[in-house]
């Protein structure tokens, strides 16, 4: 990469712009180094780190059952998911069978996260484009999503729920009522969320057409979730590779299908994210209605000590696509190497090589789409 | 295609480039030399009944000994999943870069040539991505030592609480307590 002090004496008008690392519209601290004729981009570079706290170097340091609340910082938007793929890594390492009722209530409580990551990826994408309302709408509705999660583990945004062999607590009484209560108050706000947002002609023109990823671009750069399948990837691991109790239950995939644009543009990531809050609340009252009875914490042994060699990886649907947790026992009572793999961190990946000829605006509308969350990308 | 399979077209077609291969585990896993990752790479992803279109993940593992480079790979088309392993000796951590067969593999690979030293040979731009550039060593490998500072910024500092119980015990230093005497006997009054 040029230094700024090479490119002053090219003097061949171009501009090396920082955008970030606390750019409003970068989720985070991340930094894009835009090389800039005007308002084409020739190239952005993104540099990140910015927030690399060394969780997987934390994790060889704590013992199998301590880490729990450090996975929650892996992506704070949507810590159930961290959770949830470190717990089943662990149970895979160990052979250990989840009580049915555990997995449910990880099924209702990742879900309610996964409504109120996409309120977060929704909202922000109007903002990033210059609409602030959407994204109040969808804060105040998080709130909701927030005091239940309260209610339910204590905390609001660093969940800490799930455990190596179940769920921390049971429901608390009277949750279940709560949670259809909000589904019932939630599903005419989505649509008028839709009336609203969506079908917005403004919104539709910055976002329709832009950055198209085509399905085979999607897939080679590894993008996950909500962004592979806005690309016209029909694949979702919660149906395709079933882990949990998602089999006994049924919802849709929404899949990208260009109806404003191209498939796989800004606006279909949108779409896909917005058709996902409607998947999700059918799933949590499926969930809900067929709730076993019974533990949610399966007998784990004190000492979690798997045999050296040993190794899995683990792999959910986060609310930003496939996350996964590669774990290689050493023997001890610690992981040998711990792995995460996020989704943010692949998203990341292709803004350089989709970045030359966009326009700044462009550029911005692509980093909102991709939904990337800073802390995920450095962990 | 189950794990078995994938194993057996995988030794049949490089007799040489397959040191080991297991598919007793959950997902089919390969040790591969490094010199013949490439080919064995572009083979998994461009053989239609294979079809390894997804990169997942790259982990560098430290085993003391020797060093692990472990690629989990996907198939979408027919779901099935494969990890690879590379073994490599500490002082000789040259491999192969995929960069060219899966784009994602390029900032994969940075990661790990970031925290584990790997030198991933005709990668288009190996440079540190989680840590700044002038950083010393590579964190995750057992033999990493932490640095006292960066930059003058030490890494530990002296505890708070230490230094206000040093300063309590200046400023208020603690009578011991007198000695017990014997209480006299009470007296009726």
């Amino acid at each position: 990469m040029d230094t700024s002090t090479q490119r002053a004496e090219r003097d061949d008008g171009r501009m090396l712009l920082n955008m970030g690392p606390q750019h409003p519209s970068t989720h985070g601290v991340i930094n894009l180094l835009v090389d800039t004729d005007g308002e084409v981009i020739t190239r952005a570079i993104p540099e990140i780190g910015y927030l690399h706290r060394g969780i997987e170097k934390i994790g060889e340091k704590i013992p199998y059952g301590g880490f729990m609340p450090y996975t929650d910082r892996v992506d704070y938007t949507a810590a159930m998911f961290a959770n949830e793929v470190y717990a089943r890594a662990v149970e895979l390492l160990l052979g250990l069978e989840v009580p049915r009722r555990a997995l449910y209530l990880r099924i209702i409580s990742g879900e309610l996260v996964r409504i109120a990551s996409h309120f977060l990826g929704t909202g922000c994408m109007p903002m990033d484009l210059g609409a602030f309302t959407p994204f109040t709408h969808w804060i105040r509705e998080r709130e909701y999503i927030n005091d239940l999660t309260e209610e339910l583990c204590g905390a609001r945004l660093t969940y800490n729920y799930a455990r190596i062999g179940g769920v921390s607590h049971d429901l608390p009484a009277g949750f279940d009522r709560k949670v259809l209560g909000f589904l019932d108050h939630l599903e005419p706000i989505v649509d008028e969320f839709d009336r609203l947002i969506t079908g917005n002609e403004i919104f539709i023109r910055r976002l329709a057409n832009i950055v198209p990823i085509s399905a085979k671009e999607a897939v080679a750069y590894g993008l996950v979730g909500p962004n592979l399948r806005a690309s016209g990837v029909d694949w979702d691991l919660r149906r395709d590779l079933p882990y949990s109790a998602y089999p006994e239950l049924s919802f849709e995939v929404p899949v990208g299908k260009g109806v404003r644009g191209t498939v796989g543009d800004c606006y279909d990531r949108f779409v896909v994210r917005i058709e996902e809050i409607r998947q999700s609340i059918k799933i949590i009252r499926q969930a809900i209605a067929g709730l076993p009875e019974g533990e949610v914490l399966a007998k784990v042994p004190k000492k979690i000590k798997p045999p050296a060699g040993k190794e899995a990886f683990a792999r959910v649907e986060s609310a930003r696509g496939e996350m996964g947790c590669y774990i290689y026992s050493d023997g001890t009572d610690k992981p040998g190497r711990l792995k995460f793999r996020t989704g943010s961190f692949s998203a990341m990946c292709i803004i350089e090589d989709k970045s030359p000829g966009l326009m700044v605006a462009d550029l911005v509308a692509l980093f909102a789409s991709l939904d990337v969350v800073a802390p995920e990308v450095d962990r | 295609m189950d794990a078995t399979t994938i194993v057996e077209r995988l030794r049949q077609r490089f007799p040489a480039g397959v040191v080991s291969a297991a598919a007793d585990t959950a997902d089919a896993t390969v040790v591969v030399d490094r010199s013949a990752l490439v080919e064995i790479a572009t083979f998994l992803r461009d053989t239609a009944e294979l079809d390894f279109d997804f990169l997942e993940s790259i982990a560098g593992v430290d085993l003391g000994e020797k060093l692990l480079c472990v690629y989990h790979l996907l198939s979408y088309q027919h779901r099935h999943a494969l990890v690879l392993k590379v073994e490599l000796l500490p002082d000789d951590l040259a491999i192969p870069s995929l960069a060219a067969v899966w784009p994602a593999a390029n900032w994969h690979e940075r990661e790990q040539y970031d925290l584990f030293g790997f030198a991933f040979t005709g990668h288009p731009d190996l440079r540190r991505i989680m840590l700044p550039e002038d950083w010393v060593g590579h964190p995750l490998r057992k033999s990493y030592r932490d640095p006292e500072e960066y930059h003058g910024i030490r890494h530990d500092r002296p505890s708070v609480l230490a230094q206000l119980q040093a300063r309590d015990a200046r400023d208020f230093p603690r009578t011991p307590p007198p000695a017990a005497t014997t209480p006299a006997t009470p007296t009726e009054s």
